[in-house]
């Protein structure tokens, strides 16, 4: 069953960017990523399902070991997502100066 | 090229802030604010109405070369303090993001540089993602358009 979740439901929790930011830097197992939170490992768990559901996470077989780690395309869409919104609003702030600069008050 | 303006949208939450440092006295910030003709030319759009002053209501009506409007925003000033701050609400017509509160803050940094910050806060986290999601809405984009051949004229004159 593969249930369709919203990427940004998911950063929305603190301990799910806390895992993120975890395993940013190297491939980690559930126990070691459940380790670094004082969190119940089943909590972790779910955790680590949402984020791999919604395709944050990529998970790797190891052995007996499943390390997961993360998915960059994905989380380039999440900052991908607010950019535009702050090009728009730096075009018209560009805009705003340009004409302030050149302006010339009417007595 | 590095973007100026800073956003900050905490996920979960529904406010975000738009900062901003310019190379204007923070007079000239404000002014852009307030003269209706010089708002028309950044935002793009038609002023019919900006009363600005505490109880006021503005206006603003963004059409397509066929007069169309395709963009409608108004809202009421709830405090206007010149060169310092602006607190209105906003509403986008016919559009899903329901009234928005917006605080303004004009900050001098220097003589001839300011900040401003706009602190908005929307009806619910969802109405805030839509709206970061629609920024290139058609209207905006065609009178971006001709917001640029007025600064390229002025830039000329």
């Amino acid at each position: 069953m593969k249930i369709r979740r919203d990427v940004f439901q998911a950063i929305a929790d603190p301990t799910r960017r806390a895992i993120l930011v975890l395993v940013a830097t190297q491939s980690m197992t559930a126990g070691a990523i459940a380790s670094n939170f004082d969190t119940a490992r089943p909590t972790v768990s779910k955790h680590l399902q949402i984020l791999t559901e919604c395709e944050l996470l990529e998970q790797e077989q190891n052995g007996r070991e499943i390390y997961y780690h993360l998915n960059p395309q994905k989380i380039k869409e999440i900052s991908d997502f607010i950019e535009p919104f702050r090009k728009l609003w730096d075009e018209r702030f560009n805009k705003l100066e340009a004409i302030m600069k050149n302006y010339k008050p009417k007595k | 090229m590095e973007l100026k303006t800073k956003i900050h949208a905490e996920e979960g939450t529904q406010d975000l802030t738009i900062t901003r440092e310019f190379e204007l006295p923070v007079e000239l910030l404000f002014k852009a604010h307030t003269e209706p003709e010089i708002v028309e030319q950044w935002m793009g759009t038609k002023v019919m109405k900006l009363e600005a002053q505490k109880h006021g209501g503005w206006h603003f009506v963004t059409s397509d070369n066929k007069g169309n409007p395709v963009f409608q925003a108004n809202g009421v000033f709830h405090e206007f303090i010149t060169n310092e701050k602006i607190v209105r609400t906003f509403e986008m017509e016919n559009a899903p993001m329901g009234v928005q509160l917006e605080f303004f803050e004009f900050k001098p940094l220097t003589e001839d540089t300011s900040k401003l910050i706009m602190h908005i806060v929307y009806q619910s986290a969802e109405a805030r993602n839509m709206q970061l999601k629609m920024p290139f809405a058609k209207g905006l984009n065609m009178a971006h358009d001709r917001l640029q051949d007025v600064v390229t004229k002025l830039k000329q004159a």
